[in-house]
Parts: structure tokens; sequence; C-alpha cells
């Protein structure tokens, strides 16, 4: 591999994904004609993620299941990544060309930031990802869709900030709260009833948490904590300090908490004759 | 049809190499050096803008003095370079030494088919887990590259900065050490440097994924 020089006509400057591309490699191709044949149950699918607004920034999270129509194809596929020290982004729909997109996403951060000395304004870095999105369009339609959520702190804002995306590329930013995914519905609700402005970390985690554990409950394509092998959502913060994973044992006793609570109310009494 | 004056190719060589150490020369200097948690990097710079020490990578910095617009040029180009090997294969097959070997071609390219060689020296830092083993890869303007273990100087007035720092420097040095070590380096007997005349910049192995980190003025005198 070369030292690539570039004439002023076709210097990339700080755009990664261009640069991808004069290095021969297309992002994101265009399928073979129809795709025959290929349907849901061929391709592993991501389901679902919610972010919510908290008092210093944001909690963004998600389950652990991949499935591939009525199979679970992974137990415990990660959807929720760090983009770069302020912001995450989370990803539902077919998981090949969602992971490759986060993987590119993360790149050009970097990249733009190191090239330019300064890092894209949070706006800006949702902005690069609904380009990619609608890049991915002609897979969209073909059922490889990609529906991201993406979270950061603002730092010149001083605050959280939450934005949804369509398949073609629409951004949408959120005050509140944000779901995607196969069980987003339910996990919605939750959230929208539990939901209160400038709650504190531990609050917003447990709503969230919440609103998983539900959609679990309710949705065959979304995972909830899987004690059996140790495999639990994935829960991570956002705030001044930077983005923040929790750890398994934190988010797996949060689990347990409200599988407790679940249980004394749902538990149908021994001994009763049905 | 006219005929070119013949001139030797020794007197050719020589001409182009004043020229670039003539340029290298009227910048200020810098100095690379091992210390406790990885590279330490400190320029003479009043600049707080414009960069001489900057990130290439997870584990590789890259330094320039000279002409900047050379240097940023290279700097970019480098970056590219990381950017697209670790995008193509993994993160960890991204490495200083065949950056450094790339920048050399590309050096040696310039000095004998351009008509004027690059103005500059640069650095190619890396660090590993292990204490001891950083490389610091010294290129010259034609291309020559040297593999530096403890420390190097790059500028014009190099070897009396190095005399200096080679009486101070030891193994294992604190960042604190080290920033006084290469401040006196710098600055020689009859000067004094201040907080806002150096840049400094640091690949510090205790961070995570990224290493490379930047010292401004205000925490310059937090070290």
């Amino acid at each position: 591999m070369n030292i690539s020089g570039f004439d002023s006509t076709d210097d990339p400057g700080s755009d990664f994904t261009r640069l991808v591309r004069q290095n021969g490699t297309e992002p994101f191709p265009a399928l073979p004609g129809r795709n025959d044949g290929i349907t849901a149950k061929d391709i592993a699918h991501g389901t679902t993620c919610v972010a919510v607004r908290y008092a210093d920034g944001v909690v963004i999270a998600g389950d652990r299941r991949a499935t591939a129509g009525n199979l679970i194809s992974h137990r415990s596929i990660e959807k929720v990544f760090a983009a770069d020290r302020h912001s995450a982004v989370a990803i539902a729909g077919a998981a090949g060309p969602a992971v490759e997109m986060v993987r590119l996403f993360q790149l050009q951060l970097e990249h733009y930031e190191k090239v330019e000395g300064s890092p894209i304004s949070l706006e800006g870095k949702a902005n690069q990802l609904s380009g990619m999105i609608r890049g991915n369009m002609p897979a969209a339609m073909s059922g490889l869709a990609v529906v991201p959520i993406f979270a950061g702190y603002d730092l010149a804002r001083e605050s959280g900030r939450l934005f949804e995306f369509d398949i073609t590329g629409g951004r949408y930013e959120e005050a509140d709260y944000a779901a995607t995914g196969s069980g987003s519905l339910h996990a919605e609700t939750v959230i929208k009833v539990g939901y209160r402005r400038n709650m504190s970390a531990d609050e917003a985690i447990t709503l969230l948490a919440e609103s998983l554990f539900q959609a679990a409950d309710a949705d065959s394509a979304t995972g909830g904590a899987d004690t059996l092998r140790g495999i639990y959502p994935i829960i991570a913060t956002i705030s001044a300090e930077g983005f923040e994973r929790l750890s398994d044992e934190v988010v797996g006793t949060k689990f347990a908490e409200i599988a407790d609570r679940f249980a004394e109310n749902h538990r149908s009494d021994e001994g009763v004759q049905l | 049809m006219t005929t070119p004056f013949y001139v030797a190719p020794e007197q050719m060589m020589k001409d182009r190499a004043d020229y670039a150490r003539k340029g290298i020369a009227r910048g200020r200097s810098l100095i690379a050096m091992a210390y406790e948690h990885g590279v330490f990097i400190c320029a003479e710079n009043p600049s707080s803008t414009l960069h001489k020490v900057s990130e290439i990578y997870d584990r590789i910095a890259f330094a320039g003095v000279g002409k900047y617009n050379e240097f940023d040029q290279l700097r970019i180009a480098g970056v590219r370079h990381a950017d697209m090997k670790g995008f193509t294969y993994s993160r960890e097959d991204v490495e200083a030494r065949s950056l450094a070997n790339q920048y050399a071609q590309m050096l040696g390219q310039t000095f004998t088919h351009e008509m004027k060689p690059m103005e500059v020296e640069i650095l190619v830092a890396e660090i590993t887990d292990t204490p001891g083993e950083e490389q610091l890869f010294h290129i010259l303007y034609d291309g020559t590259v040297m593999d530096q273990r403890d420390f190097v100087v790059l500028g014009g007035d190099s070897d009396a900065i190095a005399e200096r720092v080679k009486a101070g420097f030891k193994a294992g040095l604190t960042a604190k050490a080290a920033l006084d070590l290469a401040r006196s380096a710098l600055a020689g007997d009859d000067r004094t440097l201040e907080d806002g005349d150096l840049e400094v910049a640091m690949l510090d192995r205790n961070r995570d994924r990224r290493t490379f980190t930047r010292i401004d003025d205000e925490d310059i005198r937090d070290l």
C-alpha cells in the first residue's frame, strides 16, 4: 500500500469515505440486480435499541440478540458502539451492513479529527451518519435496511442530544427519547410512561433496562438478560466525561431487580388450581 | 536548442542537501524521548494552533520541523495511509516501521527527482505495551531513515541540543523530568523558555486505544 498522492481536483480532504472510494473500494456497493430469493430469514437482523436524555447527557442501550427469520442467529451481538469519545451509535436492521456502516462512521469521525485537528460538531456527526444511511438506500430497498440511533454529548451546548433516522437518511432530532428495531414499540411505550425531565443517571439507566425487559418479554426478536450464559444488554452513558459502558455486573444486578419485581406481581400462586 | 550546462551529480546532490539543510536550520528544534509511560515529545513552538507534533494512529505520533506546509502535507499522507491500512486490515496491522519506510520513499523520491527537495525532518514514534520498546524513526530530507531508542533531536541546532539531552537522559524519566530536560536542552545556556513557547505531546501507554495526548499550556504547569 502506498502513501496516496492526490492532485487538487481529486484530493479527498478530510473525508474518509471518499478516500476509501479513491483507493478502489466502494463502501456501499450496489446489489447485483434483483435479490431474488434472499429474504429476512437468510440474514442476521439486529433488533431493539433505545436512548434517553437525562440531566447530564444521554443513556443509550441495546439488547444482544440477532435473528434470522424465526431463528436466533447470534446471542451476544453488540449493537451499541462508541462512535468517538462523546457520541455513540446504536443499530437495528441487517447486521452485516449495519456493523460495517458503524466501522466506517467511527473511522470517518477519527479521520476528520486527525486531519483537521479538531472534532466534527455533534450535528455534523449526525449529518455524516445520515449521508451513510442514504448511501445504503439501494441495499435498504432490497431488504438490507440499517436504522440507527445516534446519541451524544454536545460540548458546545453542554447537553445530551438524540437523533433518529429512517432508511432514506432522514434525520430527526428527538428532545427526550428514541427507540429503533422490532421491539421498539414496547420499549418506547415503557419509556414514554416512565419518562421525566432531568432524571439522574441511575433513574435513566433503570428506565432503559425496564424498557428492554418489557420489549424482550413481548417481542421474540429482542433478547433479555441471558442469566444462563451471563449475557446482558449493553447500557452506556455519555456525558461531559465521555462515553462509559456499564459493566455486566451492574447491568446484571439491574435486570435481576426488575425480574424480581416482575415475578412478585405476575407469578401465579402456588397451589391454586387453574 | 540550447545544451544544458553539465553539473556533476555530486555537486547537484550537495547543492540540494545544502538548500534543504538551510531551510531546516531556519526553524526551531524538537526533542522526542522515551519516558516512564511511553514517548514524550517537546517542540519549541510559540504557536498554539499550528502544530509540529500530532497524532497518526493509536500508538503512533508524528512530528516535523522545517517548512510547515511541507511536513503538514506529509502528516496528512501518514494519517491517510494509517487509517486506510487499519480499515483494510486491522488496527494492529498499522505499524510505524512501514509508515517510516513510506515516508523515506516519498522524501527520497522528491530529493532526487523534483526541482526542490523538501525542507523538512520528520519523526515517527511508536509505543508498545512494554516499557523500553519505544521506537523513534528519524527521517531526513533526502529519505535517510535512522532508528533510535532513547531520544532523538530534530532541527537546525540538533548536535548541540543532543549533547545536552544526553547529559541528563536516563531510562524511566517521569513526564515532569522529561519536560524539564527538554526545556533546558532546547533553551541552552543563554535563554529560558516559557510554557507558552513549548508544544508538548505524549504517547501514553496508560490511555485507552488512542494513546496520543496533547498537553496544553495550562496542563504543562500541572505536570
